[in-house]
């Protein structure tokens, strides 16, 4: 494989190094096709909210977008006469505060629409060290899997 | 060594037939499952396991689930509200040896406003807003939604649907 130059004037450790590196490389690349990263336990479009939750000694809020489609439609949520939660996760500065005074998420979770804010521990459900993020792109798809 | 390869290269698919379609909140890697709220919570099985199935994202066919009437998802925060569909197909021909994209706007406006989409990121012309598959794979245009929430980027063939000469004849209908 190496028959370069190069390999000729290397010292022999060296080129036992690289031929393992290549033999750890050769057999680890079928696992880094076969188990991406977050495998697929969770359901596609979960949002995990954790940029102050933690910090806050509060678990995580695991939002799930399944939940809420089955119920309401996009525009709901995501259009700026209504509730206008950007379409990115992280691109929303809603905290408790707001969400008492009843916007993003308070204006349903309010005791009328949906279970009310006191209710902390529905929505405060994930694991700590879960960074914010969105469960997608292609680690829970089906059979397309790049 | 390269028998080996393949057979790590399939067991996903084999791994993933095995497995429960829909797995239950506390096992799902990210709700605790020692926190008491976890399970109070609706399971996805208990859902998504009677809509119609699809192979990726949530496994549900999300449009056939509306048309069918299996959910009658809220068009207002209070009410069922009013839905204004469009039936108007968009096609996209730039796209190398892939088909020609048709982009369905019936499908979309059932779930979305027009201000969702326009004018942006998408101008309302057409042709008006050039993209590249690498900017959608980053999560731009179609990828803000398709990859993190509609279906994902490995179903290429749901969008890049329609043969160039098919394209080509629909076009000069469309002139007439």
């Amino acid at each position: 494989m190496t028959t370069t130059s190069r390999s000729v004037i290397s010292s022999g450790a060296e080129r036992a190094g690289r031929r393992w590196s290549r033999r750890l490389a050769v057999l680890l690349l079928p696992l880094a096709v076969a188990l991406p990263p977050g495998t697929a336990d969770a359901e596609y479009a979960d949002v995990v909210l954790n940029r102050l939750s933690e910090a806050a000694d509060m678990a995580p809020v695991i939002f799930p977008h399944w939940f809420h489609r089955v119920r309401f439609r996009c525009k709901v949520c995501h259009s700026d006469s209504e509730l206008g939660f950007k379409m990115r996760v992280g691109a929303n500065p809603m905290d408790m505060q707001r969400l008492q005074e009843g916007e993003y998420c308070g204006a349903c979770h309010n005791g009328q629409i949906a279970w009310g804010l006191e209710n902390c521990e529905l929505c405060h459900s994930g694991k700590m060290g879960l960074p914010t993020h969105i469960k997608g792109g292609h680690e829970t798809s089906g059979p397309g899997r790049w | 060594m390269v028998l080996l390869a393949g057979l790590a290269m399939t067991s996903p698919a084999v791994a993933q037939e095995a497995a429960p379609k829909h797995k239950p909140l506390a096992e799902d890697g990210l709700h605790d499952p020692d926190l008491p709220g976890v399970h109070m919570l609706q399971e996805p099985g208990d859902v998504l396991g009677h809509l119609p199935a699809t192979t990726s994202g949530n496994l549900v066919d999300w449009n056939k689930a509306v048309r069918d009437g299996y959910i009658e998802p809220r068009a207002t925060l209070l009410d069922r509200g009013e839905v204004k569909t469009l039936d108007l197909d968009i096609y996209l021909p730039n796209t190398g040896d892939a088909k020609v994209v048709r982009f369905p706007h019936l499908e979309h406006s059932e779930w979305l406003d027009c201000n969702n989409c326009h004018p942006v990121p998408f101008a309302e012309e057409v042709g008006a807003t050039p993209m590249s598959m690498l900017e959608i794979l980053m999560g731009e245009y179609c990828g803000i939604c398709h990859g993190a929430v509609a279906f994902p980027l490995t179903e290429c063939s749901r969008c890049h649907s329609v043969d160039y000469d098919d394209y080509l004849k629909i076009r000069d209908q469309q002139r007439r």
